[in-house]
């Protein structure tokens, strides 16, 4: 296993992004999304494409860049001290990764448009309210040569203006994972407003005609694919929670500096200084997994499940806390819709639920260590 | 293969075959217990034969010390060759020869501060386990506020006259010296005024008292010094600098403190730990609670070998060992409380044995420096919070 010390290529990956960030996608850049009742920029994604992060993880024979999933979550990171709103992890990640487990003509074909920012994509997984892939009941009925599927997805992230959706299908003997554009006649979409500011469609599939050709991997064994693409999101996703509570530790932290009451500033009460620490450190122990996490992915994916959870489970953790000592330390203003903080806490929220909570990654840990 | 790599083969596999033929197989066995390791003295009980046998032959090699210069008693060994040492070791479950505080605190303070003539005199007996050290720190005045150290010392023309009470020496009912901190000049400020000093426990005037303590053992000590005297040459550093000396020691103290927080119960998994109580994890919320900590722990430890990684790559860890000290020592008492709470009524027994170590992990967070200020030290010097 590779040192658990970050690289000097991360080291300016993150300074090239940053860079990058702070000038194009600021967290007011996302208010100005909001106030203009959009919920995503396309141009930006263009941009990020051309910088080669819409193919992070695609074969350079596909027009990728193929820096692995550390790299991704270095990027996912940055992203998260802004709240930069893209379909990097639904797309570059997830997509990106499920489509790699197929090496035929038609993925490598789906893996340039996913590098050059062309398409973007949508995972339709969820069913209820909390994530549980295994219970799937959308039904992809046999029919001739092809696939029917009748059922409804929710909680589609970006579903409301993405290209594609990998969707997930119950057939037969098991489960089956579906690449579908999302204009096929018999799929309606509902975007939802979500507290963030991106949108989950509401996506219903009535009676939805799909043939081999669409299915990625082998019918009746989606998890081959899909596993490997969930973890990666997964890991992603958590890399982003953790940039997010560096960044709402950032602004905290500037904020006990300059805020005065009682003639002095507010960081010189030993109440406020302990929590800051305490956050301090915790922000430090979940780096440590995320790092972890990148480093299983791209040595041992086979055997990467337990450090992926970990680093979910951990930055869920850390982020809330962030978010919630952020919007206490800042008092009133912390609670106003003109500060920053809120936006935070909103994203905090949803990143927390999508791709399996905390309890959901506790128990794969929990099973894995004998519980 | 480099040549560099070549060589630590070769150490690796001479090493190998020394241990094969050299450690007893009584000796093969880790066990973490604090008696099962020779502490090493004057008034050291060896064990078995065994014990000393195995400690005599890795005093001839340099191994109770390996990264020590070998004319101070310890194998040269490079960082490298060190984690060599340990995975050999590690290999055949060998337990370490000798272990103290005059190997953990006292020796690398001497190595960085003493005199050629003090590490001469002093370094070899701790290698060889002949002399057990103590450390004299705190006072029942200074505790968290450690510089604020009243045991007084004073210049007696050609020698120094100490007076005072030290308080939490470890075993020092068992220690043949004693490393202090003593105040050698009451008019500088506080931390200006501090000398780090090595006195004899056999010195007339010195004496000391086993404190109990909540779990029913007797580690710590009070240790008293009524008009004690003794040579000028035995200061460590200069007169009135003895708190960088402190602060040194202190980080070496931090690290070892914490590297023992997050391998408790052998490091075994907290789950199975608590599987073998009668109870088992049936309870949801205890459940729900062990596997909060469970998921902690396997944090805390990343963190500690993503900092070993990092000095390892000459990046510097800054203040990380308050930060590992801190996060170690709460969540130790964290799997404790659930280790007694899996435990139920079966673990309140005293012959049961969980619960002198629940008790004693209460300690983990006071001694060598309490959380909160842990918790300063981190506000101040990382975060930059004024104060």
């Amino acid at each position: 296993m590779a040192k658990l010390v970050t690289t000097e290529e991360e080291v300016m990956l993150a300074d090239a992004a940053r860079g990058f960030l702070d000038d194009a996608a600021p967290v007011s850049h996302l208010r100005g999304l909001r106030d203009a009742g959009q919920t995503h920029d396309a141009a930006l994604w263009k941009s990020m494409a051309e910088m080669g992060w819409a193919g992070i993880l695609v074969p350079e024979d596909a027009g990728g860049s193929d820096m692995g999933h550390a790299a991704a979550g270095v990027l996912a990171g940055e992203m998260g001290k802004t709240l930069v709103s893209s379909p990097f992890i639904a797309t570059a990640v997830i997509a990106a990764t499920a489509l790699r487990q197929a090496s035929d003509t038609r993925a490598t074909e789906a893996l340039r448009q996913i590098a050059s920012g062309d398409v973007t994509y949508a995972l339709a997984v969820d069913e209820s309210a909390k994530f549980n892939p295994e219970a799937t009941q959308l039904e992809a009925r046999r029919e001739g040569n092809g696939f029917r599927l009748s059922g409804e997805k929710r909680f589609v992230v970006d579903g409301g203006n993405a290209d594609r959706m990998l969707v997930l299908a119950r057939t037969n003997d098991g489960l089956t994972l579906f690449d579908l554009p999302t204009d096929r006649p018999g799929i309606t979409r509902e975007a939802k407003a979500m507290i963030d500011n991106r949108n989950a469609a509401l996506v219903n599939f009535d009676n939805v005609e799909a043939n081999g050709e669409d299915v990625l991997g082998e019918v009746d064994d989606a998890m081959r694919v899909l596993k490997p693409a969930l973890e990666a999101g997964q890991a992603a996703l958590a890399a982003e929670m953790a940039g997010l509570a560096a960044g709402a530790f950032g602004m905290t932290l500037e904020y006990l500096k300059e805020r005065k009451q009682f003639g002095i500033p507010i960081g010189a009460f030993q109440a406020l200084q302990h929590r800051a620490a305490h956050l301090w450190c915790e922000c430090e122990v979940t780096a440590s997994a995320i790092l972890n996490a990148g480093r299983a992915l791209d040595q041992d994916p086979e055997n990467a499940s337990m450090a992926v959870s970990l680093a979910k489970a951990r930055a869920t953790e850390t982020a809330q806390l962030a978010v919630q000592e952020g919007v206490q330390m800042h008092g009133g203003i912390g609670m106003t819709d003109a500060f920053d903080m809120g936006f935070y806490m909103k994203r905090a929220r949803v990143a927390t639920e999508w791709l399996g909570d905390y309890g959901y990654h506790a128990n794969i840990i929990a099973q894995a260590r004998g519980f | 293969m480099t040549e560099d790599a070549d060589q630590l083969e070769v150490f690796r596999s001479e090493l190998r075959d020394w241990l094969e033929q050299n450690c007893p197989a009584s000796m093969r066995d880790s066990g973490n217990d604090e008696g099962s390791i020779c502490w090493g003295g004057k008034n050291w009980d060896f064990t078995s034969d065994d014990q000393r046998t195995w400690l005599q032959r890795c005093v001839t090699k340099g191994y109770t010390v390996p990264t020590w210069p070998v004319e101070y008693g310890g194998a040269g060994l490079s960082r490298v060759q060190e984690k060599v040492f340990h995975e050999e070791m590690a290999a055949i479950d060998a337990r370490y020869p000798l272990q103290s505080f005059g190997i953990w605190m006292l020796g690398p303070a001497l190595l960085h501060f003493g005199t050629h003539e003090q590490k001469l005199h002093y370094l070899p007996p701790i290698a060889r386990g002949e002399v057990r050290w103590c450390q004299g720190y705190s006072e029942p005045g200074a505790g968290s506020d450690l510089a604020n150290v009243q045991t007084k010392c004073e210049d007696n023309g050609d020698h120094w006259l100490v007076n005072g009470q030290k308080i939490w020496t470890s075993y020092a009912n068992k220690a043949d010296w004693i490393f202090a901190l003593v105040r050698t000049d009451k008019d500088a400020p506080k931390h200006k005024g501090i000398s780090f000093v090595l006195i004899d426990m056999e010195t007339p005037g010195v004496s000391t008292r086993p404190i109990q303590l909540i779990s029913g053992v007797s580690p710590f000590c009070e240790t008293f010094f009524d008009d004690v005297s003794f040579p000028k040459e035995q200061v460590v550093g200069e007169i009135n600098r003895g708190w960088d000396v402190a602060k040194y020691l202190l980080t070496h103290e931090r690290e070892m403190i914490s590297a023992g927080g997050g391998s408790m119960g052998g490091g075994r998994a907290l789950g199975a730990v608590l599987a073998d109580s009668e109870t088992g994890l049936c309870d949801p919320i205890l459940r729900g609670d062990a596997m909060r900590a469970e998921v902690d722990t396997l944090a805390v430890e990343l963190t500690l070998e993503r900092y070993k990684d990092q000095s390892e790559s000459g990046q510097g860890t800054g203040d990380a060992s308050a930060m590992l000290k801190y996060m170690g020592t709460e969540l130790n008492k964290r799997r404790l409380e659930l280790v007694m709470a899996a435990g139920g009524a079966e673990a309140l027994e005293w012959d049961d044995g969980r619960a002198p170590n629940w008790l004693r992990t209460k300690a983990n967070s006071i001694e060598g420096g309490t959380s909160e200020v842990m918790l300063s030290i981190l506000s101040k010097r990382v975060l930059g919070l004024p104060g």
